[in-house]
Parts: C-alpha cells; sequence; structure tokens
C-alpha cells in the first residue's frame, strides 16, 4: 500500500515538473499516467500491490469530486441568473459528445473486424 | 446550544476533521443509496452527496472555504487516482491497440464537440462571456479543467463546478442515450462517456465493465491533454 501509494505520487510528481522545464501545456496528472503507462510497459505489467492500490483508489473514484461539486454553494448567484443558458448548454453538448464520439468511432470501425473478435 | 455545546461546535468547525469526515460520510450514505437503487444512473452517488453537503453547510451556516480546508485531503487524491488509470489501461492495451484509429477519430471529434457545442449553445441563450469561457473545458477532468479554464479567461472554480455536473450528466444519462441509438460495444460506450463526462462517467463505466472502465480512463486522459493542448489555440482564431 505504502510503495504502491509512493510510486503514484512520484509518477505525478514527474508528471508535474517535466512540462513546466520544458514550457509545455500538458497538464501534470494527465503525463504522469502516461509515463505510468510506459513503464508498466517496459516492465511487463503491474505488480501485485500497485494492481490493488489502484483498484482501491478506483473504486470510489466519484468519492473525490463530492469536494470540488460542493464549490457549487459559492456560485450559486451566477448560476441562478445565468441557469438557462448553463442548463441547456451542458445537457445538450454533453448529449451530442456522447453521440458524435460513439458514432464516429463505429463508423471508423465498420469494416474494420479486429483479428479474433466478434464484429 | 448549550454553552458547552457551543463551545464544541466552535472548536470542531474550525479543525480540518469536520469537513474530512462530513464528506466521507455523506459519500457513504450515497453510495449506500445508490447501492439500494440497484445502481442506477439516477441515484448518482456524487449528486447525492453534494446535494446533502450543501445543505449541511447552509444550515450551519459554515463557508466553503471552511469546509474545504478539511475537504481538500479528499481533493488531493485526484491526481494519484489520475496516475493509477495507467494501471487499467495497461490491462485493456491489446484491444485498444487494435481500434487506434476509431479511437483517434472518436477523440478528435468529441473533444471539440464538447467544447465548441458548449459555447456556442450558451452564447446562443445569452451567457456573459466569461460563463461561456467556464464553460469551453466542461468534458475534462476537474484539475486540468480548472487549469485551462484559468488560460482561456474563464472562473476556474465556476469551471470545476460545470465539470461536477457534466460529469453527473454524462453518467446519468449515457445508458439511455446509447440503448436509444442501439450502440452496444463496451468499448465505445466506455471511450464515448469518457470523452464527454471525463473521471465521473469513468467511474460510472467501471461500475459497468472492466472494459467499459478501461476505455473511459483512456478517453479521459487523452481528451484532457488534447483539450489543453487545442483549446487556447482554436479560442485565440476567433
Amino acid at each position: 500500500m505504502l510503495a504502491s501509494l509512493t510510486t503514484l505520487l512520484v509518477f505525478q510528481l514527474a508528471g508535474e515538473v517535466v512540462p513546466r522545464g520544458l514550457g509545455l501545456p500538458v497538464p501534470g496528472p494527465v503525463l504522469g499516467m502516461l509515463f505510468l503507462f510506459v513503464a508498466l510497459v517496459l516492465r511487463g505489467g503491474p505488480g501485485h500491490e500497485l494492481k490493488t492500490t489502484s483498484q482501491n483508489l478506483l473504486q470510489h473514484l466519484s468519492l473525490l469530486f463530492v469536494p470540488a461539486g460542493t464549490g457549487i454553494m459559492i456560485h450559486l448567484h451566477r448560476v441562478a441568473d445565468e441557469w438557462l443558458p448553463l442548463l441547456l448548454s451542458l445537457l445538450i453538448s454533453t448529449a451530442a459528445t456522447l453521440v458524435v464520439t460513439a458514432l464516429v468511432m463505429k463508423l471508423c470501425m465498420r469494416g474494420q473486424t479486429a483479428p479474433g473478435e466478434a464484429p | 446550544m448549550t454553552p458547552q455545546l457551543n463551545e464544541i461546535w466552535v472548536y470542531l468547525s474550525a479543525s480540518p476533521l469536520l469537513g474530512l469526515t462530513v464528506t466521507l460520510l455523506a459519500y457513504q450514505a450515497a453510495f449506500w443509496l445508490y447501492r439500494r437503487s440497484g445502481m442506477n444512473p439516477l441515484a448518482n452517488p456524487v449528486l447525492i452527496a453534494v446535494t446533502i453537503l450543501v445543505l449541511l453547510l447552509t444550515l450551519t451556516a459554515t463557508s466553503y472555504e471552511t469546509y474545504f480546508a478539511g475537504a481538500q485531503f479528499v481533493h488531493f487524491l485526484l491526481g494519484p487516482a489520475t496516475v493509477a488509470l495507467a494501471i487499467p489501461l495497461y490491462m485493456q492495451f491489446r484491444r485498444v491497440r487494435t481500434m487506434l484509429v476509431p479511437v483517434l477519430a472518436g477523440l478528435v471529434a468529441g473533444s471539440l464537440t464538447a467544447a465548441l457545442s458548449a459555447i456556442a449553445i450558451a452564447r446562443l441563450f445569452g451567457a456573459s462571456l466569461p460563463t461561456q469561457l467556464s464553460l469551453a473545458p466542461k468534458s475534462v477532468t476537474t484539475p486540468i479543467a480548472m487549469g485551462i479554464a484559468e488560460r482561456i479567461g474563464g472562473i476556474p472554480s465556476l469551471t470545476a463546478v460545470l465539470v461536477i455536473v457534466t460529469g453527473i450528466l454524462g453518467a446519468v444519462g449515457a445508458r439511455y442515450i446509447f440503448d436509444a441509438i442501439k450502440l452496444r460495444d463496451p468499448a465505445i460506450r466506455g471511450f464515448a462517456i469518457g470523452v464527454a463526462a471525463h473521471g465521473i462517467g469513468t467511474a460510472r463505466a467501471f461500475q459497468v465493465s472492466e472494459q467499459a472502465g478501461a476505455f473511459a480512463a483512456l478517453a479521459m486522459g487523452l481528451n484532457g491533454a488534447l483539450t489543453a493542448l487545442l483549446l487556447p489555440l482554436v479560442l485565440n482564431w476567433r
């Protein structure tokens, strides 16, 4: 648990430091994920401990969004003033994103069947 | 309140312990309800937990800053959790490799749709410019979206809230939308939900299947990186 949590933090730190040093606008945690992914490919997979820790952390991923979500308190005024454009924008845009992403992928997969997979 | 209780309250409300504890309690209550509903997407645990906390803080006249002093310990874990997404991604890598073209095409199309349609619709219905710009990175996971909002002239803390609402909407609605357009492949469903609804969508996808979750995690990471790179450039063209 301790070792694998340290591993995650070290990769996050690397992800934060490298783009700052190079002046790139890439977000740290995402780059950290990429670094860890490359390390896993090189090492041939995660150890048992790292696997368990990440499963525990990801099992309650939604918990981690609760503090930021509660921040709606301090924006109640703006939300009340502009609720209609906000609501329509979020609803329509989120639905459109789901549909566009899924249909574009489906279109690209037509005629392309992965080896050994049912179409 | 009696003077003694009052004293305890004054002490507790100033300590980070309370904010942290109520966050965990509210989430566990919300998750219990979600389980009881048979993991119905409408009973989204983030939505329920946030509602409980906002009511609680309003009733006790506690400021968000005071609350966040404790809740920040939970918020901090978003970083390592994002890094940990590399592990399910690795596990599904073989399937991802066979789908490289659809994945990249879906990513670019979805990423642009998410940002540009949000701005366009908000503008159409008369939202102010800072609100429009705060909406632009709404489909990107919280820490990245806040950074983008800051760079393009939005309000980072408003963006954080809009990101969460987007995630909840995506996690709640995705199943119905995919069923309506008869889309069954768990890899595509997962990827689309990750592009549109970042970590909250990813959390939901993991509860449905490991494969959908891994594709959602991949989509969330790629969309975070792509939006961070593209959005400032696209908005400069105007």
